[in-house]
């Protein structure tokens, strides 16, 4: 069978018997005998020790030693139809081959080694080698040991062309200049080959070129997903992020953890708040009619999954409904990784527009400051200065308060719970304010029941104060944006003490206010009209009172419990934010001061507690006109604050109210929860520790991902950058870690990687690159070798490097490079460049138009075209860009007659075709030849062979023969003669296999 | 000695170095035991579309799925339900309403809708069809009526993911993928899959012809109604064929001069695919010229028709009754000339409200040129091997839709819980009623058909063991019909 080829020689012979034993029952036996208990047939286990070796009743599927007693050999030999294993009409058979390795591996003792993935990584012994001459670094031994062990040599370095080439494909996926490529071949000195990878690492291009290969797994896109597919004009903040980030090197764990949780983060800064848009990659379904906890659950499982996907190489999705088949995840395993993310809300984060304007920002504002805090010296000042009027003023005005006999008086109520808080809550402050949180509805009537002692004085009236506070918008005292609020209605009832559910109504007679908005006097709140009401535009950040007198008086004794209904009912949070409700006693007189004012006045001088001298002072300030002066200039200015300019950017915040719980749900269906789970890691993996137990959060599962005795991930991670270095991994199923996926053709090299990633190179990404192309295994020729072509025909000794085709957004990017044409500006908005016509409209009911770029922007290299997901670019889809659907951890690379056709004959092919030409009859040279030899040296980094040159000659002659005959088609093709026969040749130079191929 | 000569790897090694990379060795030797990939002509990397021999002996070659995106209602057009429209006005019965899930309907005000239009037996089966499908009612005696399919999902997209991929979950491949996949195509000189779309997008868009995680050889590649008929197949403006061949023949020469020293088949590959290109824009226009068809072929799939005034509504172009009939045509040459899938879709099915006429209008689109196709395939004799496919993501509700506590019903919701599809062909047994809904045409009464059993009969009927049929992605064997599926055997000639 074909799969077992790719079973490599492990370092202990009995370790690669049972990886080949397991590797076999994975494919043919553990859909039935696996993990899955749901699906496991007849109770047999056969992915565990204990399971086949258990007592099936006298008799065992595995017989340690004895193969002949073993019922697994048995079966899977009997000529009995029914018997046989696996069945028949599963299409699955073994060949005899399969079936002797199962056999010797009982024979030798059915060793179960734990999976080679799961294991913890230690760093092994470097091999020596006979030959050291050949190896650059320790990865030459293990792959060069390896070949010697089979008496083969690696192939020859390859020459300075193809890798200067090379290297530029890989770390910037742009061609090299060929003058630089002439530096390079000339350049005798040691560290010529180390200089170059050195700049090519500190180039910003290479952070748009990894940067890349991460948004694959991200599943980065410009759109929501389903249907609709609305624009999400700001995405690109988080491609920027990553872009950044690797450019910087941030170490990977750290990369880890800020995309992950980076809002768990102790004071986490914009950028880290920036990062958790790794999670808001998830479609989102604005369809008519969707249930929305379908697809927020829909969302949280796929960030679970992506996770797996790019950290530990496991698809977790099976796990969803059932225990996985293959690999030992039980479906309350999953359910332990989703509860990190469950409380994980959908937030918008302000981010500054950019670095120019946060700099600018914070300038302004430290000169803002400043002049704030001068005229609050002022103020102070002044208030010293005038010490005297005041208390000038506390002295007349207490006299004349004396003066009024049987002043009104107002006495604190005590509040009883308030029968219904229908979508708000009431906190009570010390002050006998009532602060209003989490309003729910837009308009709502607060009803408050209380008693209020006035000892034997009848109440007369109740009193309102709309109280400003600092955590009011706008200070208040409203909830709405600019802090008014409209009392729509007032309404007072004596509540019946025998039946609560009776209570009788105390109408009004006037009321008054310290103010009232124009059209919106306070008398309209008892008007008994609901859209009306009493509201204070434009003074609001202000404290203010009205007063409502009844129409007879209430005697004490009959003052029983007493509501209070408030109506506000007007637009959208037109409610009061704090208030304060007063019983009222005593005849009304003329109001001197407000009410706290008043009993501060009252109170001794000498008595007077530190709150009421400060509140006499602000009040005689207030009035003040001096004073009055400065505080206006002081508003007017805080008013002029700079603002901060800020793009609202999608990211993950944690819920911190009614945290969700996580339940396990029957076949993944988020309408049947079953039994409830706590977050948790994998059993299979090494143990999880949380910063505090009960409350773990998706910080822990970043932080035990990057944990250092994790197995899996450092794996999964040099991995990664060995296939998109070599074309293909040392595990050739980079999302297959698990038992059914291919063992590492060089399990000691990987391993050897893996310890280096996290001890030596301390996570990072560039370091561990660096290693990897400064190897001699990575230098090779990447000529196929005609005598190792039956003897390892996929290259799995490495005996060659690999030769692939580059990917759409680099295909392209190589083109119009060529071409002089391509811009090379870093990070920013998504663009628009040219797409056929027709092709937006076939998205959603014609709800998408296409704005072609114009300038600079239609020439972007290929990464920033903006990626509608019902509609991509075609060019982007045709050589495999990935759908941006869900992580793609690997792209595919196909070759078909479509994609021949867009390099061929798509506009923006033809126009780069067009500009090469131009350029190439530009310079000063001399000769068709010497313009063919620049070209191949722009494409392809070396001279042309003399029969190259005389086939690109001969279909220039071609060319120039019919455009001298047909000038009007080389005036639509290029403009003229000399142009459209350079263009109609070296369109073919851009269709050479060897320019959109790695070499 | 050319590349493709000098390089007669096996199948094995074919499939390893090419794109599809380990699971499709894994495929590769799963396919040869059972006959798929068996046929030995798979001897180069030539191309990935070359005809593969199915599991078994099967009639079918190549299936036209045409897709009315949207959700039809099936109550005014295929099952017809007097009691509905006897309760027209009455509350959906309590032991109904509970257990039902609606996107727009408020279940406490809804009242059921009965149709306007009248029912009228055809053929000898008597299979009933609205007034409004009269065509469709001339094919009835070779149309297998489903009455029963049921769906999971509730919302277009995912609703349209789920038939035309099996599954509901993005990055999966569609059905033309997974056939094109399985069997390759007939046709060296067109795409093995096509999809042709009439008037407005779809709620999928360009998901619902995407290979998912099998390489872009096996995704659907549109076919245009203006302009060049696939994307990039004319030269840029200026460049004679001339030199188009010229530029080709100088390309081959240095791709096969680098084959020489590198020996890297890919470049051979390569090269068959320029090849392959350059055969295509020769066919591909052919293939669009209706000039050869005979003024009553034109006529008879209706491409004459005047598009109906004062009526339409969504999706209303001025061109889709042209556009539709056109496609329907068209389907036929694709088929004729070897392609394997042809997708047709037409998107505006989602009636809300404003019902009667707007369906009126999409029926009087799509009735005719369907029937012609039928008919035209009959004549040709191309029945037999070609499968029609009428069919959508799910159905309409008998209650009409009262969105806002509306009072006025005009229009419907949606409707997974049974709703109608028609097949022919390609060894469908026609003029039979499959399955039942209840009499208000709310549930299913007798044998329910999920889309992974529909889907399971088709690959049936192409030869295929739907069970079989697999890929290899992220560790798990991928099917079309996923973990599910059941062939119908009443369904099969």
């Amino acid at each position: 069978m074909a799969f077992l080829a790719l079973v490599p020689c492990s370092a202990n012979p009995e370790n690669a018997l049972a990886a080949k034993a397991r590797a076999i029952m994975a494919e043919n036996c553990f859909d039935c005998h696996g993990p899955d208990k749901g699906q496991r047939k007849a109770d047999l286990r056969l992915d565990v020790r204990e399971g086949a070796l258990a007592d099936l009743g006298g008799y065992q599927s595995v017989v340690p030693g004895k193969p002949d007693q073993s019922e697994l050999i048995a079966r899977l030999r009997t000529g009995n139809k029914d018997e046989l294993m696996p069945p028949p009409k599963t299409g699955k058979a073994l060949s005899q081959e399969e079936i002797e390795i199962l056999s010797k591996w009982i024979q030798q003792g059915a060793d179960y080694p734990l999976h080679w993935s799961y294991r913890p990584v230690l760093p092994p012994a470097i091999p020596l080698l006979k030959n050291k001459a050949v190896a650059q670094n320790p990865i030459d031994h293990f792959v060069f040991a390896k070949l010697e062990s089979l008496n083969l040599k690696p192939s020859p370095e390859a020459g300075r062309r193809t890798l200067a080439k090379r290297l530029h494909y890989d770390l910037l996926g742009l061609p090299p200049d060929p003058a630089q490529v002439d530096a390079f071949v000339k350049d005798k000195s040691p560290d010529a080959y180390s200089k170059l990878v050195e700049e090519l690492l500190a180039s910003p291009h290479f952070g748009e070129r990894w940067g890349r290969h991460w948004l694959d797994m991200a599943r980065y896109a410009d759109s929501d997903g389903y249907e609709k597919d609305r624009a999400r004009l700001n995405a690109w903040h988080y491609r920027d992020w990553v872009i950044e980030a690797i450019n910087e090197d941030l170490p990977y764990d750290q990369f880890t953890v800020e995309q992950l949780a980076g809002d768990l983060l102790p004071k986490p800064t914009p950028k880290q708040r920036l990062a958790t848009a790794f999670h808001r990659q998830t479609l989102t379904n604005t369809e008519g009619g969707t249930d929305q906890e379908q697809w927020r659950v829909a969302a949280v499982m796929d960030r679970l999954e992506t996770t797996g996907a790019a950290w530990l190489g496991l698809t977790l999705t099976c796990a969803r409904c059932h225990d996985h088949k293959y690999d030992d995840i039980s479906q309350d395993e999953y359910y332990q990784l989703f509860a990190f993310y469950n409380n994980g809300d959908e937030t918008n984060f302000p981010l500054p527009s950019s670095k120019a304007a946060l700099g600018d920002y914070e300038k302004t504002k430290a000169i803002h400051d400043e002049k704030i805090s001068a005229l609050e010296k002022n103020l102070k000042e002044l208030a010293a200065s005038r010490k005297n009027d005041q208390n000038r003023w506390e002295k007349e005005t207490k006299s004349r308060l004396l003066a009024i006999k049987k002043p009104v008086t107002h006495h604190p109520v005590k509040l009883s719970l308030p029968p219904k808080q229908d979508g708000y809550q009431f906190d009570q402050r010390e002050d006998d304010s009532i602060f209003v949180k989490n309003l729910i509805p837009e308009k709502t009537t607060f009803v408050l029941d209380f008693s209020t002692d006035t000892g034997e004085e009848p109440l007369t009236g109740f009193r309102v104060e709309a109280l400003s506070d600092p955590k009011l918008p706008a200070k208040g005292p409203g909830l709405t944006k600019h802090g008014n609020f409209v009392l729509s209605e007032f309404r007072a009832f004596v509540v019946d003490p025998v039946d609560p559910k009776k209570k009788r109504a105390l109408p009004f007679s006037s009321a008054k206010a310290d103010f009232s908005q124009n059209k919106w006097p306070v008398q309209a709140a008892i008007d008994g009209k609901k859209d009306t009401g009493w509201a204070i535009s434009p003074q609001m950040g202000k404290d203010h009172q009205a007063t409502f007198l009844l129409q007879k008086q209430l005697p004490a004794k009959e003052a029983g419990t007493l509501r209070i209904e408030m109506a506000q009912l007007y637009g959208s949070r037109h409610v009061m934010g704090r208030f304060r409700i007063m019983g009222v006693t005593g005849e009304q007189s003329g109001d001197l001061v407000p009410e706290s004012v008043r009993k501060a006045l009252l109170v001794e001088t000498a008595q007077r507690n530190k709150a009421q001298v400060k509140l006499l002072a602000d009040h005689f300030a207030k009035n003040d006109p001096q004073t009055a002066k400065i505080r206006k200039e002081l508003d007017d200015l805080r008013k002029k604050a700079p603002k901060q300019s800020t793009t609202n950017v999608r990211v993950i915040t944690q819920r911190k109210t009614n945290p969700r719980k996580t339940h396990v749900f029957r076949r993944g269906e988020f309408k049947q929860p079953l039994h409830e789970v706590q977050a948790g890691g994998l059993g299979l993996l090494h143990s999880f520790k949380p910063r505090n137990q009960g409350s773990e959060d998706r910080l822990d599962l970043a932080r035990w991902l990057v944990d250092s005795s994790n197995p899996i991930t450092p794996r999964v991670t040099v991995n990664q950058a060995w296939a998109h270095l070599f074309g293909v991994g040392l595990v050739r199923t980079p999302d297959d870690f698990g038992v059914r996926g291919a063992p590492p053709t060089h399990p000691q090299l990987l391993d050897w990687l893996a310890h280096h990633f996290i001890h030596k190179a301390k996570w990072s990404r560039k370091d561990l690159i660096r290693l990897i192309v400064q190897s001699a295994t990575y230098r090779q020729s990447s000529t196929h070798r005609e005598s190792l072509a039956n003897l390892d025909p996929n290259n799995e000794l490495l005996h060659r490097q690999n030769r692939f085709r580059v990917e759409a957004e680099i295909i392209r990017d190589l083109n119009l490079a060529v071409a002089g044409l391509l811009s090379r500006k870093v990070g920013g908005p998504s663009v628009f460049p040219p797409l056929p016509a027709g092709i937006a409209s076939l998205s959603y009911a014609n709800s998408f138009k296409w704005n072609t770029s114009k300038g600079e922007n239609r020439y972007r290299r290929g990464l920033y075209t903006f990626f509608k997901r019902t509609s991509p670019h075609p060019n982007l889809i045709t050589f495999d860009c990935p759908d941006s659907n869900v992580a793609c951890v690997k792209r595919n690379r196909s070759n078909t007659p479509l994609a021949a056709l867009v390099t061929l004959n798509n506009p923006t092919y033809a126009e780069a075709a067009k500009a090469f030409a131009m350029r190439i009859t530009k310079e000063s040279l001399s000769g068709d030849e010497a313009r063919i030899s620049e070209g191949f040296r722009l494409c392809v980094s070396r001279n042309p062979e003399p029969d190259e040159t005389e086939a690109f000659a001969s279909l220039l002659n071609e060319a120039r023969s019919w455009y001298g005959k047909n000038p009007e088609e080389a005036k639509v093709l290029a403009g003229d003669v000399e142009t459209a026969a350079w263009t109609a040749s070296l369109r073919i130079m851009l269709n050479m296999d060897e320019f959109i191929s790695r070499e | 000695m050319s590349p493709l000569e000098h390089h007669h790897l096996n199948r094995r090694d074919f499939l390893a170095t090419s794109a599809s990379g380990l699971g499709g060795v894994a495929l590769a030797s799963m396919l040869a035991e059972d006959g798929l990939l068996a046929s030995g002509k798979r001897d180069s990397f030539e191309d990935p579309l070359l005809p593969r021999k199915p599991h078994f002996d099967a009639k079918a070659k190549a299936c036209i799925f045409i897709f009315m995106a949207g959700a039809p209602s099936q109550l005014d057009l295929f099952d017809p339900k007097p009691k509905l429209n006897e309760m027209a006005g009455e509350g959906l019965p309590k032991s109904l309403l509970d257990k039902a899930r609606f996107a727009f309907i408020k279940p406490a005000t809804a009242t059921l809708m009965g149709t306007k239009r009248t029912f009228k037996k055809y053929g000898q089966s008597g299979m009933e069809f609205s007034d409004i499908v009269p065509h469709l009612g001339s094919v009835a005696d070779d149309v297998l009526m489903v009455r029963s399919m049921h769906s999971d999902e509730f919302n277009h997209h995912p609703g349209q993911l789920q038939m035309q991929c099996g599954v509901s979950r993005f990055g999966m491949p569609t059905m033309g993928s997974w056939l094109a996949y399985g069997l390759g195509s007939e046709s060296r000189n067109l795409p093995g899959y096509v999809v042709l779309n009439a008037g407005r997008g779809s709620s999928g868009g360009a998901t619902l012809w995407q290979s998912g995680f099998l390489p872009s050889t096996y995704s659907g590649v549109l076919f245009r109604s203006t302009g060049e008929p696939v994307l990039n197949l004319d030269n840029p403006k200026g460049l004679p064929p001339l030199l188009q061949q010229k530029g080709l023949a100088t390309l081959n020469k240095i791709n096969q001069g680098r084959y020489e020293k590198i020996h890297d088949p890919e470049i051979a590959a390569r090269i068959a695919a320029y090849e392959l290109a350059g055969r295509m824009q020769i066919s591909a226009p052919e293939l669009n010229d209706l000039s050869k068809e005979s003024k009553s072929t034109l006529e008879k799939y209706g491409l004459n028709r005047a598009e109906p005034k004062g009526i339409g509504g969504r999706g209303k172009s001025g061109e889709t009754y042209k556009d539709f009939a056109r496609n329907c045509l068209l389907a036929r040459r694709m088929v004729e000339r070897g392609v394997r899938f042809v997708n047709i879709i037409h998107a505006s099915w989602d009636h809300h409200s404003n019902l009667d006429p707007e369906l009126k209008y999409n029926a009087g689109a799509v009735d005719q040129p369907i029937a012609a196709l039928i008919k035209d395939l009959k004549e040709r004799g191309m029945l037999d091997s070609t499968m029609v496919v009428w069919g959508s993501e799910f159905g309409r509700t008998p209650l009409g839709e009262n969105r806002g506590g509306r009072k006025m019903n005009t229009g419907r919701d949606h409707h997974p819980f049974g709703y109608s599809m028609l097949l022919a062909g390609g060894g469908i047994k026609g003029g039979q009623v499959y399955g039942r809904t209840d009499e208000i045409g709310w549930g299913i009464e007798d044998k329910p058909v999920h889309p992974n059993d529909l889907h399971a009969t088709m690959l049936h009927l192409f030869g295929i063991n739907h069970e079989r049929l697999t890929y290899r992605f992220q560790g798990r064997d991928f099917r079309l019909t996923d973990v599910a599926g059941k062939v119908i055997k009443d369904w099969i000639a």
